[in-house]
């Protein structure tokens, strides 16, 4: 268990600013998400925390020791491959066992190691396979067991989950959390989709374009983003964004736009007409999606889309080609300063 | 795929073409082998039929009664000695161009391929010279210092392709398993490109067998000479061709190089494809 | 200690050998020392010996005496261009090659087409079919020597069987073509045979890139209504540029340095009308004993190789890009 620490990490290719000052600090074995599209500079981040790369400048620190000068081999970093990397000319067996034999830890040492990490894992039945002739589940098993068995101070996963098929990434989303709870080692788990990082992480890292934009608990992300692009990024549809004034846009996510006529009575930032352009049934929740005819600054001459969700419960009221009025409430708006992006600190007026 | 009639006969007919384009000279090379020299040298009657029954004696004359065993194992030794040569030295070049040099080793394709502009047509007069001074003309060892020229960096242009067509994380994940580069590259990458290195061997074995031009102007003691430069000046005595034999003695060495190629003809195209 | 400290304390201790294998194991001094032994073998004995050319090419040496003592300028180039062998050989080097590289592009575009597709006997297909480049050149050139035999050519046979040789027939009265004893069919002749011998390779580089064409592009213009030759000279052609030319340079490369080809068909003649450079190279500096002579023949088309190659490959690289 150990704490990872980047000091105003930066890294170019050329002129290409790939990472961009970056400063973050996990907490002792946790598990913390970096989440980022794609060409955010994730990938190059977690590739320097391996030593894969070398950073420009700043500095890499595990439990407080620089680590800038330690080729991978000496890290004790573990990554585990979006293409899980096994090779492919070594049984399942070799494959776990091969961190160790480079190491050139003891044999006898070996077999408990394998036993515990194959019954850890599961994969006890499958040591004497090709890793070529496995699922991708069981691949990335095998992948989890060789990076586990040597007792790295760090985990890296790169996507883990992308190639594996859709319907038993949620379940091997819960078995990578149970092996966290079980191992407690500090992890980084890198990804560009946000279920995985919310639904997983206990904290996650939202960047863009090199740049640390918040670090917060997947609650805080949602409830409280730091800036435009988190506000734009987070969340499925995103946050309503919404120009209030020459210097504000207010953010409401789509569950707290109501229609007047529901809560006729409240602090209102927020009042619109919207014309309801398509409804669509999503099983769980509705989705109306509309353009705001007036209620808002005219700055752009651009009109405003809404999106508005509600429980599937509730048959929506509202159908395509008629307009309503949407209110949204003090408390569930954000409001950020157009031009820097930033949250604007004093919600003053806001809150009370 | 389904194809229409009209694109299947089309399809037949140019494999049909380009067999016949390939072998029509070798099967009638493979059809004198074993005729007797009445049926051969007759004129009027078919030459795809025999004659007179077919005969071994050609062959047998070929093995027991010419330098033809001489030329064979001088051609084997200097095959392996220089397959050995060009692998132990272009197998690393081909992986530090592919993996260690950055971008610098991207562009490398194009560096080899202009040491491929200085052929052996150009180099073999002064090479004669250098194989004077090394004192070892007229013997096959001239052959293995001079023939991995030609090998080597064809070779690491190949093996180039093969290395590019390893997966980079694969080499990585040693790294982080506690292997040094080096360890990396002798346990985790180059087992991926074994079938690569044999298609290299093949290759390497057949063009130091096919080179003509260095053999024909470093040797002349007959014990000495390989197959490409043995058998056309000493199965040609002036105007007398032994045709039979001369065919015998290309196809023993034509087939099992074709039969080895065959095995490794799709590994070859998958070189040539990450080559570039 | 926390492990990572420990880890670094690991990393740097160990005796001076344990550190300079360390040291050795660095990405650039790995890549030197892989690089090297390559290296140095081409410099020794590819580009020594290409210097020691150019200067055997301004030298008066001989066999007799090799020394490179006396210098004589470009006279050996002077001396050499004005013979009337050189002129032909160097014309019909060029014939040639341009010859074997036209005929080359169509066959192994239309080979390479044939062998993306699996069919019955494939494996028995390319096995025959690579049967010509796995011989030794000098030895494919004599199997050529007979089966285009004065006396003996059973395509010869064939022609006048078929009606097209023969008295009375339309390639006239004699019922042999004398393929290797006349002027222009002697290079035809050789054409056909270098040709034979190249394809395998040929189409092995363009099938390379043939294969790397995504196949979604072929099935958008199949549905698209695109037919076999539209899909041929609008997708399939254009894509291949890159590999065509790495195939043209390969196979030229190839022939242009070939000498026992025309050394075993014709021996450069009648006369030297089917001569070629490399093997008038050898006549003159092996053979005829002057090896500045050789070497400024051999010497003579390296500049408008290196031209041509340096123009074509960025073309290649050009395309691939694009």
């Amino acid at each position: 268990m150990s704490v990872l620490e980047l000091r105003a990490l930066e890294k170019h290719y050329g002129r290409i600013q790939a990472v961009n000052g970056f400063d973050l600090k996990s907490e002792e074995g946790e598990l913390l998400a970096i989440l980022g599209p794609s060409g955010s500079g994730k990938s190059t981040l977690m590739r320097m925390i391996a030593g894969l790369e070398k950073p420009s400048s700043g500095d890499i620190l595990l439990d407080g020791q620089s680590v800038l000068g330690i080729p991978p081999r000496d890290r004790n970093v573990a990554m585990v491959f979006q293409s899980f990397a096994l090779y492919p000319h070594m049984s399942v067996r070799d494959n776990i066992l091969f961190p160790l034999v480079s190491r050139k830890v003891p044999k006898s040492q070996h077999q408990a190691k394998l036993d515990e990490v194959t019954r850890i894992l599961e994969v006890d039945d499958l040591l004497d396979r090709r890793p070529t002739r496995l699922s991708g589940g069981q691949q990335q098993k095998v992948a989890l067991a060789r990076a586990l068995v040597r007792d790295p101070e760090l985990f890296v996963f790169d996507e883990p989950l992308s190639s594996l098929d859709a319907q038993i990434r949620s379940q091997a989303r819960a078995e990578l959390r149970e092996l966290h709870d079980r191992t407690r080692i500090t992890t980084l788990y890198v990804t560009h989709d946000q279920l995985e990082a919310l639904g997983l992480a206990d904290r996650v890292a939202v960047i863009n374009k090199g740049r640390l934009h918040q670090v917060g608990t997947p609650r805080e992300l949602y409830n409280d983003p730091a800036d435009l692009f988190v506000a734009g990024f987070i969340g499925n549809p995103p946050m309503n964004l919404l120009p209030l004034d020459e210097h504000t846009v207010a953010g409401l996510r789509p569950e707290h736009l109501r229609l007047h006529a529901d809560a006729p009575d409240g602090d209102y930032v927020l009042d619109m007409q919207v014309a309801i352009e398509h409804v669509e049934y999503l099983g769980s929740e509705w989705l109306g999606y509309g353009t705001v005819q007036s209620g808002l600054a005219d700055i752009d001459q651009q009109r405003q889309h809404v999106v508005a969700r509600l429980p599937a419960s509730i048959e929506p009221r509202f159908s395509p080609g008629e307009q309503w009025r949407f209110v949204g409430a003090r408390a569930d708006v954000r409001l950020f300063d157009r031009a820097s992006g930033e949250r604007k600190a004093s919600q003053a007026g806001v809150a009370a | 795929m389904f194809l229409s009639l009209a694109r299947k006969t089309g399809f037949y007919g140019g494999i049909g073409f380009l067999t016949l384009f390939a072998i029509l000279p070798v099967l009638w090379a493979f059809l004198t082998i074993f005729k007797t020299s009445g049926d051969l040298y007759s004129i009027g009657i078919s030459p795809f039929f025999f004659d007179e029954p077919p005969t071994l004696s050609n062959l047998v004359f070929l093995f027991t009664r010419t330098n033809f065993p001489t030329f064979l194992w001088n051609s084997a030794i200097v095959g392996v000695c220089v397959v050995a040569i060009t692998l132990l030295l272009a197998v690393p070049a081909a992986f530090a161009l592919a993996r260690l040099t950055g971008r610098w080793g991207e562009h490398s394709g194009m560096a080899i391929f202009l040491v491929y502009l200085i052929p052996p047509s150009l180099l073999f007069i002064p090479m004669y010279q250098i194989v004077v001074w090394l004192g070892v003309a007229n013997s096959i060892w001239s052959l293995v210092i001079v023939l991995p020229t030609i090998t080597i960096p064809f070779c690491t242009w190949l093996l180039l392709g093969f290395f590019r067509s390893v997966p980079r994380t694969l080499d990585e994940a040693a790294l982080l398993d506690g292997c040094g580069q080096f360890t990396a590259f002798r346990k985790v990458v180059l087992p991926q490109v074994y079938p690569g290195i044999g298609a290299c061997a093949v290759f390497a074995f057949s063009l130091s067998l096919g080179n003509y031009i260095y053999a024909a102007t470093f040797i002349n003691a007959s014990a000495a000479r390989n197959i490409s430069a043995g058998v056309p000046t000493e199965l040609i005595r002036g105007d007398v061709f032994y045709w039979p034999e001369l065919m015998a003695a290309t196809l023993v060495v034509a087939i099992p190089l074709a039969i080895a190629y065959g095995l490794f003809f799709n590994y070859l195209v998958g070189g040539f494809k990450n080559a570039t | 200690m926390s492990k990572a400290a420990a880890t670094v304390a690991t990393a740097r201790d160990g005796g001076a050998l344990a550190r300079l294998a360390r040291w050795l194991d660095q990405p650039k001094v790995l890549a030197w020392l892989m690089l090297g032994p390559a290296v140095l073998y081409v410099v020794a004995f590819v580009g020594f010996p290409f210097v020691l050319a150019i200067a055997l090419s301004l030298s008066d040496a001989t066999i007799g005496d090799p020394s490179l003592d006396n210098f004589v300028g470009l006279s050996n180039y002077a001396t050499v261009i004005q013979t009337d062998a050189f002129q032909l050989a160097l014309r019909n080097s060029l014939i040639v090659t341009a010859g074997v590289i036209c005929l080359i592009l169509v066959l192994a575009t239309l080979a390479s087409e044939l062998l993306v597709y699996s069919f019955r006997g494939k494996r028995l297909f390319q096995t025959l079919f690579i049967l010509p480049w796995a011989m030794p050149v000098s030895l494919a050139a004599i199997v050529w020597l007979w089966f285009l035999d004065s006396t003996f050519s059973p395509v010869d046979w064939i022609l006048v069987e078929l009606g097209v040789l023969g008295p009375g027939s339309p390639l006239g009265p004699y019922s042999h073509m004398y393929y290797l004893g006349r002027e222009w069919l002697g290079l035809a002749s050789t054409i056909v045979a270098d040709v034979w011998r190249m394809l395998p390779l040929a189409t092995i580089i363009v099938l390379a890139g043939r294969l790397s064409i995504p196949e979604e592009r072929f099935e958008q213009a199949r549905i698209d209504g695109a037919g076999v030759f539209r899909i041929l000279f609008r997708i399939t052609i254009p894509a291949l540029k890159p590999m065509l030319i790495v195939a043209i340079l390969f196979t030229s490369l190839l022939v242009i340095g070939e000498m026992s080809m025309i050394e075993i068909l014709t021996r450069g003649g009648p006369g030297h009308s089917t001569q070629v450079l490399p093997y008038w190279a050898y006549l003159k500096g092996i053979a005829g004993g002057s090896l500045a002579q050789g070497a400024a023949i051999a010497l003579f088309l390296f500049p408008f190789l290196l031209v041509v190659s340096v123009l074509a490959l960025r073309a290649a690289y050009r395309a691939q890009e694009a």
